[in-house]
């Protein structure tokens, strides 16, 4: 009877241990796979937004300036360019989207040089060229609208997996629209896409990422 | 501007036990500064303020923050500087947002209802530009929980149209014109 409790002693003892043995390695696996994945490549970009490098989106446009002239993404090579869609007509989220972009291209000081906005109506009907020339500027002096045909407007928001829909709605015309910006690094190629609601410091945070890493 | 007289104020028992009344009601109605005066609005409205336009630009939005004295409903708007004004709601469905005319925005008593973005008031066919310096009127129809109508004058200055609200992912500010106009 009596030699029975250390036995049953040393057979709880070894399953503490078992039990203890069990959580580290858990705790292990859990700890270094991360960190061995850090270690085991190139430490990938950290975005706020959503990291679309990988997909290898073609964000080939061919739009028009105010003044005419033919733009494509290759005009602004070696700059980051920020791109939203949007009609003047929307009161809100389009002025918000495009005073957030101003403000991060302030908050990055002199790195803001290389930044260039581009509003790309999907309105084309009603934002004329000179429309766009007085509104978007109106945000950032280096801002920049772009509109196309109606045939170009669909090809540039399929090009960057947008969607827009222009609704008659009691008399009046409202554009719904994808309201997500693009992030686009200095050899065109589209990289983050950025949730509305994300603020300008994450977007000047994204930027100065693919300023200083390409 | 026509008064249309609420229509029980039109039987002849009522009409002179309630005239007064009736034209304290259609006063109400139709917004006139004199039956305003004695007693403050069924609605007051706080920071509110109308986004700038370029030459050109035939819509734009007041953003403003409205506490009821009593359990009321918005159920329009109308202003000089545009041809309809309308409440509007966004959302978000499927990543577009969407911009839909609503009807009727409870406004419960003595609850700060914010427009600034989800909600807020759009103006469709301005008439003119809206210049930063420039004060809109904007007359608010109220219906209260009996169901009286009531107009509330309003005077928003108008701001830059660079200004930022309190919109999400706006640059953090008081919900005051953008510093950077």
């Amino acid at each position: 009877m009596d030699d029975s409790a250390p036995v049953r002693r040393a057979s709880l003892t070894s399953r503490l241990a078992l039990f203890i043995a069990a959580i580290a390695l858990l705790a292990a696996v859990f700890l270094a796979g991360p960190a061995a994945r850090r270690f085991s490549r190139p430490e990938p970009l950290v975005f706020h937004g959503r990291d679309i490098s990988a997909e290898h989106w073609d964000g080939a446009f061919s739009l028009a300036d105010p003044d005419g002239k033919p733009r494509s993404l290759a005009d602004f090579r070696g700059r980051i360019v920020l791109l939203a869609f949007g009609y003047t007509h929307c009161p809100d989220v389009c002025p918000t989207t495009l005073a957030k972009f101003a403000e991060a291209r302030r908050l990055l000081g002199a790195e803001g040089g290389g930044v260039q906005g581009v509003f790309v109506t999907i309105d084309p009907d009603r934002d004329t060229a000179q429309l766009l020339r007085a509104y978007v500027p109106a945000f950032d002096p280096t801002f920049i609208g772009l509109r196309g045909t109606d045939a170009q407007t669909d090809a540039v928001t399929r090009a960057f997996h947008a969607n827009y829909q222009i609704v008659q709605y009691h008399g009046d015309t409202l554009v719904d629209h994808t309201v997500s910006t693009y992030i686009i690094d200095g050899l065109g190629q589209p990289r983050v896409i950025t949730p509305y609601d994300q603020t300008a410091q994450a977007l000047a945070d994204d930027i100065r990422t693919l300023l200083r890493t390409g | 501007m026509t008064a249309a007289k609420p229509a029980h104020c039109r039987g002849t028992e009522l009409r002179r036990a309630a005239s007064a009344l009736c034209i304290a009601l259609a006063g109400s109605w139709a917004g006139s500064p004199a039956a305003a005066a004695p007693a403050p609005a069924i609605v007051s409205a706080e920071d509110a303020w109308v986004r700038g336009t370029v030459e050109g630009q035939t819509g734009s939005g007041a953003y403003m923050r409205l506490t009821a004295r009593e359990d009321a409903q918005l159920i329009g708007a109308s202003s000089p500087v545009a041809a309809h004004v309308e409440i509007h709601e966004m959302r978000t469905v499927n990543g577009m947002m969407t911009m839909r005319r609503v009807d009727r925005l409870a406004l419960p008593a003595h609850v700060a209802v914010a427009l600034d973005h989800d909600y807020h008031v759009m103006f469709i066919g301005l008439k003119h530009q809206l210049l930063p310096q420039q004060v809109v009127p904007i007359t608010l129809q109220i219906v209260d929980g009996a169901g009286r109508r009531h107009a509330v004058q309003i005077q928003a200055p108008v701001r830059a149209l660079n200004s930022v609200g309190t919109a999400p992912g706006a640059p953090p500010g008081d919900g005051k014109a953008a510093p950077h106009g």
